[in-house]
């Protein structure tokens, strides 16, 4: 629980938020010590996670950062109803109320954004659940091999389709599918007999691949047997979900890439939306602070800690920066109607430079756009050429020559289109799998989708390999290596690299 | 406490130190921190294990920042890789520092990542040296050691004994008698004294890369052995064919050429350290450096008798560092494994990369000596 002074704070900023128009799910906030945070932040949010290095990897590398003083977690958030967010003890009182104005604000987006809308909200059980389903596999199998296999697991799970936000997935919880099921009964119990009873047969029929094993058994619908039907029909972005559902894996695996399969999607709304969310909650907390919750004698305080938040190192991109400039822009220019084609078809400098229809909308606007969109979407709508040149944004490239990094343009479509390309698929590389029995011999066939960036070639290779030890069968990957086609395989002792016609690939 | 992240956490430095799952030795990367420390830079070795999986190259890659310059400028520093581990969801709102260190922070940090034992001086415990401590405080003494703080809280005591303080305007005037300074004590200390001798081979082979490797090594040596003694001295020789000592910004900038006679380098340390420093009342440290390209067999026979003879039997510990470079053999190093199959203070470390200098750190100085 948290102390009185801090629950009437929380009374306070969340009275605020509400006043202000955010929308959100109840908040716990807990008051944790460095330690704790650090930990807690290493899981990924979530307390009780199943057991891996890597999150140890991670605590090393936060646990060091604010033992030596070079940096320090203020705020962490997790995407579940009831929202969960700590604050760290020891921090001044400006800082708490400041934090949870901004810990409000992400709850909102996570509410009301789009694309968390199929993400699970009860996922603090659901991970707790997954670390005791590992838990029992290690128990069972041994550290080692469940280890190895989670690593395997780890190296592809960027391999997933976040995009794929209408598609409606598998019930994630149990909860989810016995309400589903309940649903179907009592539908089925309202039916009249008669003429009607053969609907409710069908109904009983369509339920019973759930029922009767649950999730299990759609896990297990027969390998389609090779060389009969090509499979995936149409190629498919959601490598995991392939390779769960086509893979030779024993049960205990199957549940593993299942696991890391469900977190992956879980988070890639969060990674997609990077720039926006944390923009949003930084352009709330400035402003329920600076209109609502600091009095004089906090200002200064206030200004230092969001001075250090919006921060902006050489070659790096500050997102709570970034986003929050953007966010004021939009509200700015829909405050005074700079906008649609009026505004664009004006070209004179003095006109646009005194434009405001008095239009007022920018509150509305902001609203709507922490709706609707994603980072990519964002930036493709709302970034303009004047918002790039007055706030100093440039592209920098690695120079051969100098051997460093060097600011390469300060051109408006190169900014954008490199943006983009950085925040497409999370600027992860577009991957998926077209074949599963390539030349007739079962081998697995994905393509890279090539934009112009080459893949790191040893690392692909290994990724192979591990490709290699799920599928069991030769691994085949078509990129581009300097701008010619290759064909890379793994078939479980050797690598080989084969130059393919340039028709072969699509860009 | 115990926490729930220990067992995880405690795995992960077990690969990181190659205990177990050997197999993920090669994806482990040496990362770092970065801190400060008066104008430089340092980082801090932060090893990292980087999963395989398909991604782009970073330097194909570029990005997009913020900031003042010209088209062409150079960002002065590399870019951090930023949200470079992508999945990590939940990403924290985190603040980054700017953290300046002392020296002596930094040796604590080197000392605590690479898990170096402290070092057992040899010998020199009979020599003992009287030093003065300035820890005590008197009632008499110079102005210029007058301890202000002492003074005024004497004044405050006396004032608010007499009752002359006022809580509302609280003013202190402290009187001769409240005078306090600061004086020393008197206390008899081991005396351990310490040298380090650098030599590199400055040939025509050892290129730009192969320096800034030996000087971000020799760096992190001397603050490690600046940490464990105090008052360290430091030598610096570099040779071709011939060897001569210079000062330390002439052992980092020289552009020499020509061959390489190791045995030169060898042979004007142990003169050195047989002028200066005898080995009674010394700790004596020499580090070589080379590409390990050595003229001639002869020469690498007289290198091993002055090893022998002159070098080993009289210092602490003898580290060769072999960095790579893309025209020496590195034949020196396999002449030494041959000559010295059982080393007791001579440490041999292949350095390949900038990345292998923290595992080369800790093999010169992880036996403590």
């Amino acid at each position: 629980m948290l102390p009185p002074y801090l629950q009437e704070m929380q009374t306070q900023v969340e009275a605020v938020a509400r006043t202000a128009g955010l929308d959100f799910f109840e908040t716990r906030f807990i008051l944790v010590d460095t330690k704790t945070i650090n930990e807690v932040a290493a899981y990924g949010g979530f307390p009780s996670r199943y057991p891996h290095w890597r999150f140890g990897m991670e605590y090393d590398r936060l646990a060091k950062g604010s033992r030596y003083g070079l940096s320090k977690i203020y705020e962490l958030v997790i995407n579940n109803d009831p929202c969960y967010a700590y604050l760290l003890e020891g921090n001044n009182l400006v800082d708490q109320k400041m934090v949870m104005a901004h810990v409000m604000a992400h709850n909102d987006f996570f509410k009301n954004n789009v694309y968390f809308k199929f993400t699970n909200r009860k996922m603090i059980d659901e991970m707790a659940n997954h670390a005791v389903k590992v838990q029992k596999i290690i128990d069972r199998i041994g550290i080692e091999s469940v280890e190895n296999f989670i690593d395997i697991c780890h190296s592809m799970d960027n391999l997933i389709d976040p995009y794929s936000l209408f598609i409606a997935r598998p019930p994630a919880t149990r909860k989810e599918l016995e309400d589903l099921i309940e649903e179907a009964r009592l539908a089925a119990a309202d039916t009249p007999v008669g003429p009607e009873a053969e609907k409710k047969g069908a109904v009983r029929s369509y339920m019973k691949g759930f029922l009767a094993g649950d999730r299990k058994n759609v896990a297990e619908t027969p390998v389609p047997s090779v060389g009969l039907r090509k499979e995936p029909i149409n190629p498919t972005r959601d490598v995991l979900g392939f390779l769960l559902n086509c893979a030779p894996l024993e049960d205990w695996q199957r549940t593993i890439l299942e696991i890391v399969r469900e977190e992956a999607y879980y988070f890639a709304p969060q990674a997609m939306t990077k720039i926006m969310n944390e923009g949003w909650a930084t352009f709330w907390h400035s402003r329920l602070m600076t209109h609502h919750l600091i009095d004089a004698s906090e200002v200064i305080q206030f200004a230092h800690t969001t001075s250090g938040v919006t921060a902006q190192a050489p070659g790096q991109l500050n997102p709570y920066k970034m986003g929050v400039e953007l966010f004021r822009d939009i509200e700015h220019r829909w405050n005074r109607g700079m906008h649609g084609k009026a505004w664009r078809d004006c070209d004179d400098y003095e006109k646009k430079k005194h434009w405001d229809t008095g239009a007022g909308e920018g509150l509305q606007k902001i609203f709507e756009v922490r709706r609707m969109f994603n980072d990519v979407t964002f930036i493709d709508e709302f970034l303009t050429p004047e918002f790039l040149t007055e706030r100093l944004f440039y592209t920098y490239d690695y120079s051969r020559s100098k051997n460093e990094y060097v600011i390469s343009s300060r051109e408006f479509s190169e900014i954008k289109s490199r943006l983009l390309f950085q925040l497409t698929n999370g600027g992860h590389p577009i991957i998926a799998v077209t074949d599963s029995d390539y030349v007739n011999r079962g081998e697995l066939l994905l393509e890279h989708k090539h934009y112009g960036v080459d893949l790191e070639v040893p690392y692909a290779k290994s990724t192979l390999e591990n490709l290699f030890t799920i599928w069991k069968k030769p691994v085949n990957l078509v990129t581009k290596v300097k701008d010619h086609p290759m064909l890379l395989s793994f078939d479980g002792s050797e690598h080989t690299s084969r130059e393919l016609p340039v028709s072969a690939v699509g860009g | 406490m115990s926490q729930r992240i220990d067992p995880d956490h405690s795995r992960f430095r077990q690969i990181v130190r190659g205990q177990i799952k050997g197999n993920l030795r090669k994806y482990i990367s040496s990362g770092e921190l970065i801190g400060k420390k008066g104008k430089d830079r340092v980082t801090i070795p932060m090893p990292s294990i980087d999963l395989p999986r398909f991604k782009y190259g970073s330097k194909e890659q570029g990005g997009v920042s913020q900031g003042p310059g010209d088209v062409g400028d150079g960002l002065g520093s590399d870019p951090q890789s930023g949200d470079g581990e992508g999945q990590a969801g939940n990403e924290p709102g985190k603040h980054e520092m700017e953290a300046e260190f002392t020296l002596e922070e930094l040796a604590r940090i080197l000392g605590e990542e690479l898990e170096l034992p402290h070092i057992e001086p040899k010998g020199m415990r009979t020599i003992r040296a009287p030093r003065d401590k300035y820890n005590a405080i008197r009632r008499i003494g110079p102005e210029s050691l007058k301890h202000f703080k002492r003074t005024f809280r004497e004044a405050l005591k006396r004032q608010i004994i007499m009752g002359s303080y006022n809580r509302e305007a609280p003013i202190i005037v402290p009187r001769r008698e409240d005078r306090r300074y600061r004086s020393w004590k008197e206390s008899v200390v081991p005396q351990t004294n310490a040298v380090i001798i650098y030599l590199m081979d400055v040939s025509g082979s050892m290129g730009d890369e192969q320096k800034t490797m030996v000087r971000i090594e020799s760096f992190w040596i001397d603050t490690w052995l600046r940490y464990q003694y105090k008052g360290i001295e430091s030598r610096y020789i570099i040779h071709d064919t011939k060897a001569r000592e210079v000062d330390q910004d002439t052992f980092y900038s020289t552009k020499e050429s020509g061959g390489t006679m190791i045995s030169s380098a060898y042979l004007l340390a142990a003169d050195l350290i047989e002028a200066e420093y005898p080995s009674d009342a010394w700790n004596v440290y020499v580090f070589h450096f080379s590409d390990g390209d050595n003229w001639s067999r002869e020469d690498t026979q007289k290198c091993f008798d002055a090893l022998k003879v002159r070098l080993l039997p009289r210092i602490n510990l003898f580290g060769y560092g072999q960095v790579k470079s893309p025209y020496g053999s590195g034949q020196f190093l396999h002449d030494l494994e041959e000559a010295f199959p059982q080393p007791e203070n001579l440490v041999l470390s292949p350095i390949e990369d900038r990345n292998a200098i923290m595992d080369s750190i800790r093999d010169f100085l992880g036996k403590g000596k």
